[in-house]
């Protein structure tokens, strides 16, 4: 025993992140190799965490709208939608027709800039550079949208407990029949980049595979479940918001390897462009605003409501006593559940896969650490 | 027979190039050169701060409500006001905003109810002490002055 040193030793430990470009974020993975082969990781989190979920108690529930903009950064529209239907429920008010139909149009719209900026940063990870200058090119008219549309770009705070604030600006119908135009076009753009691409083909086929009841066992949602098989998407399971009107369908893939997932959110975003499309062909006319006092105060009750967000499954569940301030507020983000079969996905795998499987679960740190 | 043809004279490659060749137009350019060439912000922008004064004879638009103060989540606004004794009404007398806890989400603007206070569209607001981003009401009323220095 005397006679062996750390030299003899196979298996080398090895710290990745937190500040690894590649970890999207603020993620530690704690590597255990022998040579190139991954044989155990270790996920350490918490490096952004804020108290998103303590604040809540501390806020009354309008104030507290625009902290859940900053869990899912890259899909604040969704998070917000979540929050305000959870609050809705609690309240049990109605939202007016015309406010849930610029809701889906916005969240859809937000679906797309979010996958898009997966894209970019998921191909530049593997080595390839250029999406990620056409991604942002096509998300910047997004984020115009969203800054006419509410004031912000990023952290939107766009909708209000019972409906919206803000009445839609001129030309707005106009702006996304013209970006889902423009948009599919580009949509085949990325795919002839990528698609065929024999380096990108042999870099995420058979990588990461996570079957279909490997998924339903760690309660992994949203695109990384649809790529195993499992047609699972709460727009259609538990239609929300009025998604039940409009005419779309769920891609999905058998394998479950990296290559599968990229293949369903290239064409979840071709149908958010035509739930968009239909959406804006119909904005029913009438107020925006539910019947919803000045002063919310929810009665005593419990409400859990989850979205599909672009990540996967965004559960809400909101807590009140009665006053004016939430007595507590969970969220169930879908990258910190979707984040727990990473490793089961890299095991056996090599290190330069790990890069590609953080990628592909696309996650987001602020929604992990809260 | 097909696909080894392909493969030999790299078609998957080729296909990516030319959608990088056709995007190589100057048109499609699409760089802001930001200090010279000023982006153009939308005209619900929630930036920098400011408190309206009337134009007609430079009084405060502010009744010192304090409905702002009690709207923000990071209670960073500070109204203070004091009693009138000849007209018996509030008078608003600072008015303290700090930027550097500001999340710009609005909810102050949606609480005025007179249009006083108001998110502008000016975004430029560094400065280079800490202290330089608490407003007070004059920096509100006339916008940020920026520091003038000998060279």
């Amino acid at each position: 025993m005397a006679d062996t040193t750390f030299l003899d030793s196979t298996e080398l430990v090895l710290n990745m992140g937190p500040q690894h470009p590649s970890t999207h974020g603020v993620l530690r993975v704690i590597l255990k190799l022998d040579g190139e082969k991954v044989l155990g990781t270790e996920c350490i989190i918490g490096y952004l965490h804020r108290g998103v979920e303590k604040i809540a108690e501390n806020r009354t529930y309008a104030q507290f709208n625009p902290y859940v903009d900053r869990m899912d950064y890259v899909a604040a529209i969704s998070n917000g939608l979540g929050y305000c239907l959870a609050v809705e429920k609690l309240l049990n008010v109605e939202v007016p027709a015309r406010a849930q139909a610029i809701r889906v149009i916005l969240t859809e719209l937000n679906r797309i800039a979010s996958h898009l900026l997966w894209l970019g940063t998921h191909a530049l990870d593997i080595g390839a550079i250029t999406p990620v200058f056409y991604c942002l090119r096509e998300r910047e008219e997004a984020l115009k949208i969203f800054e006419k549309y509410c004031g912000a770009r990023l952290t939107t705070h766009a909708f209000r407990i019972g409906g919206l604030l803000y009445e839609t600006y001129d030309g707005f119908e106009q702006e996304i029949i013209d970006f889902c135009k423009m948009f599919v076009p580009h949509v085949d753009e990325y795919e002839e980049l990528l698609t065929n691409n024999r380096i990108w083909v042999g870099r995420l086929k058979d990588v990461g595979i996570l079957s279909g009841d490997e998924c339903k066992e760690f309660g992994v949602t949203g695109p990384v479940l649809r790529a195993a098989g499992v047609k699972w998407d709460l727009r259609k399971a538990q239609p929300y918001s009025g998604y039940e009107k409009y005419d779309f369908e769920i891609p999905t893939r058998t394998n479950g390897d990296t290559y599968d997932r990229y293949i369903v959110r290239m064409e979840e975003m071709r149908q958010s462009v035509r739930i968009m499309e239909q959406a804006v062909a119909a904005i029913p006319e009438g107020p925006i605003m539910g019947k919803v006092g000045k002063v919310i105060k929810p009665p005593v009750g419990e409400a859990y409501v989850s979205i599909e967000a672009p990540k996967g499954e965004l559960g809400y569940y909101a807590v009140s006593d009665g006053s004016t301030q939430p007595y507590r507020v969970r969220v169930r983000p879908p990258s910190f559940v979707n984040l727990q079969a990473l490793d089961r996905m890299i095991r056996g795998g090599l290190v330069a896969d790990v890069v590609a499987v953080i990628g592909t679960l696309d996650i987001v740190l602020g929604e992990i650490d809260r | 027979m097909a696909g080894l043809l392909k493969k030999i004279f790299l078609a998957d490659l080729f296909q990516g190039l030319w959608v990088t060749f056709r995007n190589q137009d100057p048109k499609l350019i699409y760089t802001e050169r930001y200090p010279e060439e000023r982006p153009k912000v939308a005209e619900r922008y929630r930036g920098a701060p400011r408190l309206n004064i009337n134009p007609d004879n430079g009084e405060t638009l502010c009744i010192a409500c304090n409905l702002c103060a009690l709207a923000c989540p990071e209670t960073l606004i500070v109204v203070t006001s004091e009693r009138n004794e000849e007209t018996k009404r509030k008078e608003l007398t600072t008015f303290t905003y700090d930027t550097s806890r500001c999340m710009f989400c609005g909810l102050c603007e949606d609480a005025c109810p007179v249009d006083a206070l108001e998110l502008t569209q000016d975004f430029e607001m560094a400065t280079y002490t800490r202290e330089g981003q608490i407003w007070d009401r004059q920096t509100l009323e006339e916008g940020p002055r920026p520091t003038q220095y000998k060279c």
